[in-house]
Order: C-alpha cells, then structure tokens, then sequence
C-alpha cells in the first residue's frame, strides 16, 4: 500500500494516465501540486506566461492528437484567465482537463484572498466539473475528469482542488483506477439499425445527395469510414470548418467547406441537394444562414453522438444518434449487398457541381502582381506549395483564418486547427505552441493577423524558454480586417477602431526575445523569405508579411438570405 | 403547452445549480420548481413545470439527461399524471368575510391551519389550477401572503420512476 499526499497523487496520476506534458501557471493555491511536480520527472510542466495561453495550448494539443489537454493553474485570477480557453474547448468539443487550485476549504465562501468560484463561472461552458472533498478522492475524480473529457461528445472538465486537499502532511492510499463508472453517464456508440437502414435506402434513392461532415468525424476517428462510403456512392462531400480534412480536399469529390465563407460550390450544392447527410455536425448558424430559408428541397439525415445536437436547429427527417465511425461502418455493411446508386440522377447532378466548381475558377481573387501590396490569398498558397500540403496550420481569428481555411487544403484529418464555435483571437499562438511541443518533427504554421498575435505575443517567452520553433505568418494588413470588412459592407466604410494605430517594430519585437524575424512586402520577397523559414527547422521564424489591407473574404453569405444567396467579390453577387 | 418534467439526480452540491443554470442558458422558461431528497440518500426528485412547444421541451428534456448529474428523467404530461401542489395562504377574516373565507374553504376542500382576530391562515393542495382558482376567489376578500410549494408530480398506474 502506498500513502500519498493529495498533491502527489495528482502528479502520480497524470503518469499513470500517459500525460507527457501539463500547461500552467503557479500561485498560492497550486503550490503543493507545484512542489508534487518539481518532486518528479516523468510529467513535464510548461510554464506559459498567461493561463490562457495554457488551455490553448492543451486544447492545440487535443486537436491534433484527439486526446485531453491538461491545464494546471492557480485560484482566482489564475482560474479566471483559464476562462476563456475553457469556452474555446467548450465551444468545439475539445477534450481537456483543468485542474484549479482553490482556497482551502474552511475559507470558501468567506471571499477570501484570490478565492472566486470558478465551478460556478465556469458553469455553462463545462461539460462537467467536480470540487474535491477528501483527498482520498483524487484519484477516481481524476479518472472521471479524464474519461468525460474524452468520450462522447469531448469537452473540457474543471477540477477544484481546495489547498488543503493537496496538504502535504495528509496522505492517503493511491492505486490508479484503471475504471471508473458513472451510472447517469453512459455515451451511445450504436446507431439505430432501423434508423440507419432508412438513412441507406434514402441515399441510394437521392438524386441530388450531399455529404456534411464535421468535426464529429475527426473526433470519432471516422474519417477513413467516411471516405470509404463517399468513395463507394460517388457522393459528393462538404466538411463543416471544423471537420476540414475529415475527407481529403485533392479529392474530386471534395466541394469544400460551406457556409457564411464557404465556397461557392459547396454553398450551392448544399442549397439545391435533395439530401443531406449530416455526421458529427451540429448545423450552425455560420453555416445555415437563414435557417428558415434552408436546404428548401432537401430531406436531413443527421447522426451524431449527442442527442440534443440533433434537430436544435435543422429538424432531421432521420436522426441517428451514435457514433460516426460505427454508424458508418453499419452502412458500409449494408451496402455490400446492396444495388448501386440512382446512377443517371447521379450523373447529373455532378454536372450540375462541376459547372458551379468552373464557373468560379480562377476568379476566386486577383493575385498580386510584382509591386503591387500582396494578397493574403497567395501568401497562404505559397505556404502550402511549400509545406506540401502537409503541415499542422493553427489560425487566429479574422480574415486570415478564412484565406487559411480557403486556400490551404487539407487531405487528412486533425490537421486544421482553429477556434471556430467561439472565434478566440489569441486562440492560435499558443495552440500552435502546444502541437509543436509534441510534434517535433512535423512543420506547425500559425497563419495570424497583427490584432491576433498581439492578444498573446507574450508567449513568444514560452517559446524561449522551452525552445518551440513554429513558423508564424503574420498576414498583416494593418488592420483588425473582418471588422473592418463588415464595416465597408454594414457601415458606410466609419472604420470604428479597426485600424491599429500604433504597430510595434514586429521584427525588433521578435529579434527582443532571441528568434528571427523577417519582413515582407512583395511577391519577389514571400519565396525567398518562406523558404529560409522552412529551412530553419530549429527555429522559430516570424515572418511580417504586409498584405493589401483593402482585402474582403468573398464569398460571403447574404444577411438572412439562404446559403445560396453569396456576395462573389466586391462586385458580384448570385 | 405546459410540461411537468420530473428529474432524478445526483444529492450533490452544485447539481441543483446545473439544472437551473441550464434552463436560464438556454432560454427556457422555468413556472415552478420543486426539489427534495428521495427515499435513496444519494438522489433527489426535482419537478419542474416549463411551457414551450414540442422542440423546445425535447431540447430541455435532451440537454438535462446529459447533464451527468442527472440520472434519469421523465416529462409526465407524457401520460396520464397526478399533480400537487400545495399553498399555505394567508386571508384577511374580519367581519362578514370570516364566514365568507370559511365556505369558501370548504367548498375548495382547504383547510384552516392557523387563526387570528384578524385573518386565516388557509392550506390547500391540488393541481395548479385548483389553487390559482382559490386565489381568485379570495381576491375580492383579501389575499395577504401567498406560499407554494411549486409542482410535484407522478405518473398514474405502473409507471416507477427509479434508478
Ligand atoms: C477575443 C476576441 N475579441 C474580438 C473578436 C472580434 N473580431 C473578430 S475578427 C477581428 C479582427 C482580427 O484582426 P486580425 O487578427 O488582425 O485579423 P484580420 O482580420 O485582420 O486578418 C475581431 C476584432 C474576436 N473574435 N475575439
Ligand atoms: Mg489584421
């Protein structure tokens, strides 16, 4: 039998869970669990240097990797900086693990010093959260954060973890629980059969299908299933932004990502389709557009893992609730003894795609000529050529996220990282940080925007201290550009504070903390510079690269219009 | 249409505060709300009474069951039900009204619990019409403290709501 205390025991567990790496923050209330870690070797702490940037970068890691992040800060300002890397993970399903120091418990409730109760605050954007009582609890409590976190629906859990509990001097048995058991939470993994015979017999009879995959293909492990029944059917597949490369995008088959920027022909495929079969989506209203004016023509099939995903916003004609990897795998089955497609319709129907795919070739955007201001557009197809298409690309929020989404393409899953649901600026920085940290040899690209990168540039400290060489593309355009855009359409042009007055020197910033920084103005300087980055793997690059700050995100869905219903560019619309 | 949902989960702290922070996120209404332990230790009942179309009630019942500390639930106005709710009221009983409060009591099967020179204390339980309509009754003559113990509720027959 072996007595630990309830601070040892955390460390003790974050091993015997197979945690390599935990991201935080010190203070008071943590400092038992901070002198458990200092006690150990096998559970690496990286210091960040803002609790945000921690649970982004657990979250970066849960992206890439599909497993829990696990972030360790401090009570009071330390839980409440977590706070909105928790609604980020919340928002897009994202397994991870918060531990919280908190007061001791006899203080709770008597505002005491750096006290705030952060199970309340963080109330609607957990999936679940436990306060510990008895240090003796540590461990199963524990293994049920961990287990909620990852199964199901993901999602990030909080633990509050009074300072007594982690005392030192109180020690209690320890034995890893290799199981635990929730009797009110029992995930489905099955589909319905029935259910999922019909969704078969109505895709096998559609005329106009369509595929929308989400992020629930990528976090099922289902992108394999998924393409092998897009393969066997001919369909044709849409992914929502988060399920970007949950089917690759060099496939002919592949239409892209919809909604309020997506493309043109996944827009209009998705408009005119007879069927929808939606999987591990949950049909928002980035996507949708007006939702009464939706899909007018087409019958929904929706499956996904949580229920009240289903029908919240789009009624489905044939809910299926399971997970995507094991629904479809059911309907590979059932299809080897099955008649093909409606074949003529079929046909059809990808002439009529293939004629929106051609209609916008080529006048997507108008690339910059040498001495002309660069286009963002093109910068992000240079890093692509570069990266062969196989990089990790982290996104902060804006303008530059689109042109990543848009114009990187992705063939495999897990590979697109990005805050979708809640579009945190300061997301990206530190998401890139953590995959980087644990995919040393894979190139990781952060495509930011100046407003972005400055809402966390403090990790550039981290990346110092921990040596973590990501490749940042700064796609400046001296502007925070989306508001900006949405002024220009909304607003008469009255840029209300979305110029940025006073830029620092980016390369005297980024040469400040040690690394290199390179500045680009032109089409005859992006190759150069971007291949000097690349070439530095060790390194950390920054590359400024000044883009044409008058640049919109087109195509862009019409207010209260249908998905169909884009503005093509400044000066067309469908 | 009104639903009356009961809901068995966890006796734990901050279950209950997850129940009612749900409905204020999402937008959905609460009428009443009722709550107390439970013949097991380790679950206690809490009935609410909602109103909303069929998909608002089918996202609340699917948002509750995936709160993990619910462990079971059931919309009762699924199936045939009884509902109580009780109310201790409080009346002015001065001069005429005194009889007056009294028949009232009868005809409504309530019971007066405590008196003074001046006014009656009235229990009553029943559905919640019941007691709203006693209320009106009671309006011209003087309603002065009005405590309701908010809907509970059971399926009629077989039906068992356990773990
Ligand atoms: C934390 C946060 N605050 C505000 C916003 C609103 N917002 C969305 S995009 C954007 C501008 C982003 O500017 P920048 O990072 O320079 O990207 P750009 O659009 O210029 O490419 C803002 C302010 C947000 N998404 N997140
Ligand atoms: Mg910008």
């Amino acid at each position: 039998m072996e007595l630990l205390s309830g601070a040892d025991m955390i460390a003790r567990f974050l091993k015997d869970e197979g945690v390599e790496y935990i991201y935080g923050y010190p203070g008071g209330a943590a400092l038992h669990i901070y002198d458990a870690l200092f006690r150990q070797d096998d559970v690496k702490h990286i210091l960040v240097r803002h609790e945000q940037a921690a649970t982004h970068m657990a979250d970066g890691y849960a992206r890439a990797s599909g497993k829990p992040g696990v972030v360790l800060v401090t009570s009071g300002p330390g839980a409440t900086n977590a706070v909105t890397g928790i609604a980020t993970a919340y928002m897009d399903s994202i397994p991870m693990v918060v531990l919280c120091g908190q007061v001791a418990s006899h203080l709770i409730g008597e505002d005491a010093f750096q006290e705030t109760d952060i199970v309340g605050v963080t109330r609607p954007i957990v999936k679940h959260s436990f306060s510990v009582r008895h240090p003796s609890e540590i461990p199963t409590i524990l293994k049920k954060a961990f287990y909620l976190a990852s199964t199901g629906r993901p999602g990030p859990v909080v633990v509050d973890i009074p300072k007594d509990m982690t005392a030192p001097t109180e020690r209690y048995e320890y034995v890893y629980p290799k199981k635990v058991k929730l009797r009110s939470y029992s995930p489905v993994t099955r589909g319905h059969a029935g259910q999922i015979k019909k969704a078969v017999d109505m895709m096998l009879k559609a005329r106009r299908p369509v595929i929308f995959a989400g992020g629930g293909v990528i976090s099922g492990r289902a992108s394999e299933a998924l393409t092998d029944l897009a393969k066997r059917l001919n369909l044709p597949v849409i992914t929502s932004l988060m399920g970007l490369g949950a089917y690759p995008q060099n496939d002919r088959q592949s239409l892209g990502w919809p909604g309020m920027h997506g493309s043109y022909e996944a827009n209009m495929a998705m408009h005119h389709s007879d069927l929808v079969f939606g999987i591990g989506v949950r049909f928002d209203d980035r996507v949708t557009n007006n939702v009464s004016k939706f899909c007018p023509t087409a019958k929904i099939i929706h499956v996904d893992i949580d229920p009240s995903s289903i029908s919240k916003s789009v009624q489905a004609d044939v809910p299926i609730v399971g997970a995507a990897d094991n629904v479809l795998n059911e309907m590979l089955g059932l299809l080897s003894s099955r008649e093909s497609v409606n074949q003529d319709a079929l046909e059809a129907w990808w002439q009529q795609i293939e004629g929106w795919r051609s209609e916008r070739a080529g006048k997507l955007y108008e690339p910059a000529t040498p001495g002309e201001p660069l286009k963002p557009q093109q910068v992000v197809e240079a890093v692509h050529k570069i990266t062969h298409g196989d990089a990790f690309v982290v996104t902060d929020v804006g303008q530059h996220q689109m042109f990543a989404g848009q114009y990187y393409k992705f063939n495999k899953p897990n590979r697109w990282i990005s805050s979708s649901g809640l579009g945190t600026m300061g997301f990206g920085f530190p998401a890139a940080n953590g995959i980087k940290l644990n995919y040393p040899d894979d190139d990781v690209v952060l495509f930011t925007g100046e407003g972005s990168f400055q809402m966390m540039m403090q990790e550039l400290s981290t990346c110092k201290q921990f040596n973590i060489p990501v490749k940042i593309i700064n796609l400046n355009n001296a502007s925070l550009g989306m508001v900006r855009q949405w002024q220009d359409l909304n607003y008469k042009s009255r840029h209300a504070h979305s110029y940025m007055e006073s830029l620092p020197d980016f390369e005297k910033l980024i040469e400040a903390y040690g690394f290199k920084a390179m500045t680009v103005r032109t089409l005859e300087e992006l190759e150069p510079a971007l291949e000097e980055a690349f070439r530095l793997k060790d390194e950390l690059v920054f590359l400024d690269i000044h883009v044409d700050p008058r640049e919109h995100v087109y195509p862009m869905q019409v207010p209260l219009g249908a998905m169909r219903d884009m503005l093509l560019s400044k000066t067309e619309r469908t | 249409m009104r639903h009356i949902i009961s809901i068995l989960m966890e006796n734990e702290p901050g279950a209950l505060s997850r129940v009612v922070g749900l409905f204020s996120q999402r937008n959905f209404n609460i009428e009443t709300l009722n709550v107390a332990p439970t013949d097991d230790p380790t679950l206690s009942r809490l009935t609410v009474t909602t109103v909303g179309d069929d998909r608002v009630v089918e996202q609340i019942t699917k948002h509750l069951n995936k709160l993990v500390d619910v462990v079971k639930l059931v919309d009762l106005t699924e199936g045939a039900h009884i509902e109580r709710e009780l109310m201790l009221v409080k009346v002015k009983a001065t001069g005429s009204a005194r009889d007056e409060v009294k028949r009232t009591v009868d005809i409504f099967r309530a019971q007066i619990v405590d008196v003074t020179p001046s006014l009656y204390t009235v229990q009553i339980t029943g559905d919640a019409g019941k007691l709203d309509a006693f209320l009106q009754a009671m309006g011209p003559i003087g309603v002065l403290e009005v405590a309701r113990t908010g809907v509970s509720g059971i399926a009629r027959g077989e039906k068992i709501l356990s773990v």
